[in-house]
């Protein structure tokens, strides 16, 4: 989940970038830049939660409880 | 530019170091006090030593020597190639120097900003390591796109957008320093007994009295830090820095007040430590534009930060299991973001507001695009060479016993966990 969202991130900021550089309107290039953005929110998203179940098998071992 | 007044205010800087110190230290534990106060100064020496010998190359300097390619008809300007070791200090002028002198103190501003995170469990030695990875690698690449005449400086010129503003640092030391925080507190997990039984449990910092006085201190550094910038990147005139002081001070007390408001509305009491987060969030959100807005609009980007920060401290704490012990995720990175839309929205340009938001967009994009990645992979990459968390008997004794020998208050017990055997 971690490289997924870590690919999220990254096409999130190629979007941007291809509208900057192929659009010429500045309210088409605003939505693509958006639609990066949601992208790059997504991707955040799911880095932030893929992080959740590790945090608490981590800890389970430093309580000395069962994993 | 002013040469003097330029030297002026960089010189307050260092009390935003100051400042920062102690409220990472006030909020976190007593029994870590002495080194979260040591770490922080370690991540200030050692990210200065590398910023000067190997970073302040990469980072450049507005019209200075650089790195380009060509893609898609366009020259991307993207990396500095200015002397390294300093000697741009001496050898290109007393502008260069300046500009050297204000990144070296960033730099060393942004490699502080996720000690507080790693508060209670963060070695000391990958502290260093870590801060040296931040000044040698990451801060110059988006120093030099912003402050060092890189394409996102550029972006008129290549791509008919207005220049991203970002006069004080929001994206370029607060959001990096936050994003930094943000993946050192994935990389450590939580405190020992944070999320015991599941539930988040409140570990309130030791000393809020030192941290609402580093609130003071923050105000003297960042309006001189906001200053410098002014006057070196944007030719700021010395009489427009009073708008400056003023529109920092009012993002500040806005901020605070928001916080103040927030927490009184939610939890029924005021708490001291969340509305001097605010003070600072609105610090942080009023530095991405300065003097380029009116004080109406300073006032309120302050209030939206310090409000927005109070609930974003709760949901990182609440449900995403970050456990940020002086909340620096949400004043920095947070904020940050916050402060560079603002910019967009009300700062006095002459571009369109569409375009202005655009390009301000297009900031915050490369900045969780290829910033975020880039921090988390290189210190997930350094945490798998030099652990960064302290073993188990460092997470019971404190990290002032484990790893300086001796606590910050020898005299006193001040809490439960000093009396467990050693």
């Amino acid at each position: 989940m971690r490289i997924v969202s870590v690919v999220l991130l990254v096409s999130g900021w190629f979007i941007v970038m291809a509208a900057l550089v192929l659009l010429v309107s500045p309210s088409e290039r605003f939505s693509f830049i958006v639609a990066g953005l949601l992208v790059q929110s997504l991707g955040l998203g799911l880095l932030a939660r893929s992080f959740i179940p590790q945090r608490t098998a981590h800890l389970k071992d430093s309580f000395g409880r069962s994993q | 530019m002013n040469f003097v007044v330029s030297l002026i205010c960089l010189l307050l800087v260092p009390f935003s170091f100051a400042g920062l110190a102690l409220i990472q230290q006030g909020l976190g534990r007593s029994r870590s006090a002495a080194h979260a106060m040591l770490g922080g100064i370690c991540a200030l020496s050692v990210s200065a030593i590398a910023f000067v010998l190997i970073g302040s190359g990469w980072a450049g300097y507005p019209g200075g020597p650089n790195h380009s390619f060509l893609a898609g008809g366009i020259t991307w300007n993207w990396l500095g190639a200015a002397p390294r070791w300093g000697h741009a200090a001496t050898d290109d002028g007393l502008y260069a120097s300046l500009v050297l002198c204000l990144q070296l103190l960033s730099v060393a501003l942004t490699a502080m900003i996720p000690v507080s995170t790693g508060n209670d469990r963060w070695r000391l030695r990958s502290i260093c390591a870590s801060s040296a990875l931040l000044a040698c690698g990451v801060f110059p690449l988006f120093a030099h796109w912003l402050w060092g005449g890189g394409w996102l400086s550029q972006l008129q010129n290549t791509l008919g957008l207005p220049p991203l503003l970002d006069v004080g640092g929001a994206g370029t030391i607060h959001v990096v320093g936050g994003l930094s925080a943000l993946c050192i507190a994935w990389l450590l997990g939580p405190r020992r007994g944070k999320y015991d039984d599941g539930m988040a449990a409140a570990i309130p910092g030791h000393n809020i009295v030192l941290v609402l006085f580093g609130c003071v201190l923050a105000l003297v550094g960042w309006t001189g830090l906001n200053m410098a910038a002014s006057l070196l990147f944007h030719d700021a005139l010395p009489q427009e820095l009073l708008l400056v002081f003023l529109n920092a001070l009012l993002c500040a007390s806005a901020g605070c007040l928001a916080a103040v408001a927030t927490t009184r509305l939610r939890y029924r009491k005021v708490d001291a430590s969340l509305s001097a987060n605010g003070w600072v969030a609105g610090l942080v959100a009023g530095s991405a534009a300065c003097g380029l807005i009116s004080p109406g609009a300073a006032i309120f980007t302050g209030l939206v930060a310090g409000a927005l920060m109070t609930f974003v401290v709760e949901a990182l704490e609440l449900k995403l299991f970050v456990d940020d012990p002086a909340g620096s995720i949400a004043v920095h990175a947070v904020a940050g973001v916050w402060g560079l839309l603002a910019c967009g929205f009300f700062a006095k340009s002459h571009a369109a507001h569409l375009a202005q938001l655009s390009s301000q967009m297009v900031g915050v994009a490369t900045l969780l695009g290829v910033m975020l990645p880039l921090i988390y992979l290189t210190n997930a990459l350094l945490n798998k060479i030099m652990p960064y968390r302290v073993d188990d008997d460092g997470d019971l004794q404190g990290m002032d016993i484990r790893e300086l020998g001796a606590g910050a208050y020898p005299e006193f017990v001040l809490h439960a966990d000093d009396l467990i055997p050693r």
